[in-house]
């Protein structure tokens, strides 16, 4: 899979898959096919045991790594595969349909690469990146804490500069992978200003301590704590006023990461949705001739089709660094991951009392859909913000329609009340 | 165009009906918040063609006029 740089085959004419044609490069195309044989192949058939065991094997960790996706966002020339957007949303994809406690792993472990490898210094960026593409070191994010979850700004970490470190102290929750992470992308203040930092789990003074969630169960989620940890100044990634700022950048990454996962909770409901329609006998008929099992069917094909088309927008903005691209992944996000929960509530519907067993995946992807409308910002979060954004926008326009009508003598109040509303909350954490 | 007229260009489309003097502390105006910081600093690398890195986010380095024009004279000085 790392190969992926070579120039690759020309893909022959083939039906699109699941008939939508999305406009894909040739290479897209031949490295989606390849996540997508690797994830049947290598994580699909083990997902559920992962979540009854509540944890990732070491092996599958070190498989993924050879094949190049704890690198996906690290560049080429420190040993990533340096993927575009458009690439690494596919690998999410791909992998969310299997298992979405693996691709969790993609999300936190490519959100502190890419903080590295974008605000890095050289020497950070030589001492940890090559290290993290090739699996040998594990990231994690460390924002959320047990009373600080959407409000970023408000987090209760400190790290107080003695000499030539900081001093930590602090307690970080939720914290995806964090049970194996050997490095936390670490957000605390410094003279009551948030500053990122880099922090060795493997040094003295911190704690992990596993917790259980009942989504994502494989992830192994913790809970850490920092008493009087000694971070090297060296390892500061962003100084004081400026953490909140990293966090928020890093956090469209992973935004971006989980809404092209639940494009891959979608495609798994609706598959194993329409198989059992197709097969379990009801009344003399399978229930897939039924008009409302068919109804939510549609609805879940629609909403897989929207949620990609979605994703694979915000990736092409991405990776044209174009400044539209932070709302669209908001948009990405807040659809696909609302669009999972309704997909995953109509596959358990369909399979009945079957659902809620774990003979089928489905009772999965619906604990796993939940995970989704929390993280990287809630829900409800992404609708203010997306809301917040359309106010701006429409008193900005009535600026200038009023400008227009009045010969542009009017002032910019209106907008600029409104901009000044725009929070400094961050929209929303998921470790 | 010199360097701080480019920058006070790009604060006024968020600072909009406040002269902003190039020693005034653009994070105590009240106008701006956490991203527009981050904003800040693409603006400056697109602009000026240099790498903003870790050193370099200090507040004080973004904190007027002033001392964006300065960090980016420094930084232009350094790669040359």
């Amino acid at each position: 899979m790392s190969s992926l740089e070579a120039a690759p085959a020309p893909v022959a004419w083939q039906p699109a898959e699941g008939g939508l044609r999305t406009g894909l490069g040739a290479a897209q195309e031949n490295a989606r096919r390849q996540f997508a044989a690797w994830t049947d192949r290598e994580v699909a058939p083990f997902a559920g045991e992962w979540d009854r065991a509540g944890a990732t094997p070491r092996s599958v960790i070190e498989r993924m790594a050879a094949e190049g996706f704890l690198g996906a966002v690290v560049p080429a020339e420190l040993g990533g595969t340096g993927w575009d957007a458009v690439t690494f949303g596919l690998l999410n994809e791909e992998l969310g349909r299997g298992c979405s406690s693996i691709r969790s792993l993609v999300t936190v472990h490519s959100m502190a690469c890419h903080a590295i490898a974008r605000w890095g210094s050289r020497a950070q960026k030589e001492a940890w990146l090559p290290a993290m593409a090739r699996g040998e070191r594990i990231g994690a994010f460390g924002l959320s804490e047990p009373e600080v979850g959407s409000d970023a700004g408000a987090i209760g970490t400190t790290a107080e500069l003695d000499g030539d470190a900081y001093v930590l102290r602090g307690t970080k929750k939720w914290t995806t992978y964090g049970q194996i992470a050997d490095v936390l992308l670490c957000f605390a203040k410094a003279d009551g200003k948030p500053l990122a930092m880099l922090v060795d789990l493997h040094a003295p003074g911190v704690t992990v301590e596993p917790l259980t969630v009942h989504g994502t169960r494989a992830s192994m989620v913790a809970q850490i704590t920092f008493d009087g940890v000694r971070v090297p100044k060296s390892d500061r990634l962003a100084g004081p006023g400026f953490g909140l700022g990293v966090a928020l950048s890093v956090l469209e990454l992973g935004r971006y990461s989980v809404a092209c996962g639940c494009v891959g909770i979608l495609r798994a409901c609706l598959d194993a949705s329409a198989s059992y329609a197709a097969t379990r006998v009801q009344g003399g008929s399978v229930i897939g001739l039924h008009q409302l099992v068919q109804a939510m069917l549609a609805d879940m094909a629609t909403d897989w089709r929207a949620a990609r088309l979605l994703c694979l927008h915000a990736g092409w903005l991405r990776d044209q660094n174009d400044p539209d691209a932070a709302r669209e992944v908001f948009h990405a996000k807040y659809f696909a991951s609302t669009a999972a929960t309704r997909a995953a509530l109509s596959a358990v519907q369909i399979h009945g009392a079957n659902g809620l067993t774990d003979d089928y995946p489905v009772e999965r992807l619906l604990r796993d859909s939940r995970v989704m409308e929390i993280i990287e910002g809630s829900t409800q979060i992404q609708q203010v913000t997306l809301g917040r954004w359309e106010v701006e926008r429409g008193a900005s326009d009535g600026v200038k329609t009023a400008q227009a009508q009045a010969g542009g003598a009017v002032g910019h109040a209106t907008s600029r009340q409104v901009g000044a509303g725009a929070s400094t909350q961050a929209p929303g954490l998921s470790g | 165009m010199e360097p701080k007229q480019q920058i006070r260009e790009f604060l006024s489309r968020f600072i909009r009906d406040h002269q902003l003097a190039d020693d005034e502390d653009i994070f105590a105006t009240g106008y701006v918040n956490s991203m527009f910081a981050m904003q800040l600093v693409q603006f400056v690398e697109t602009t000026f063609g240099i790498a903003v890195e870790s050193e370099d986010l200090e507040i004080d380095n973004f904190r007027t006029v002033d001392a964006i024009a300065a960090l980016v004279g420094r930084k232009q000085g350094a790669a040359v």
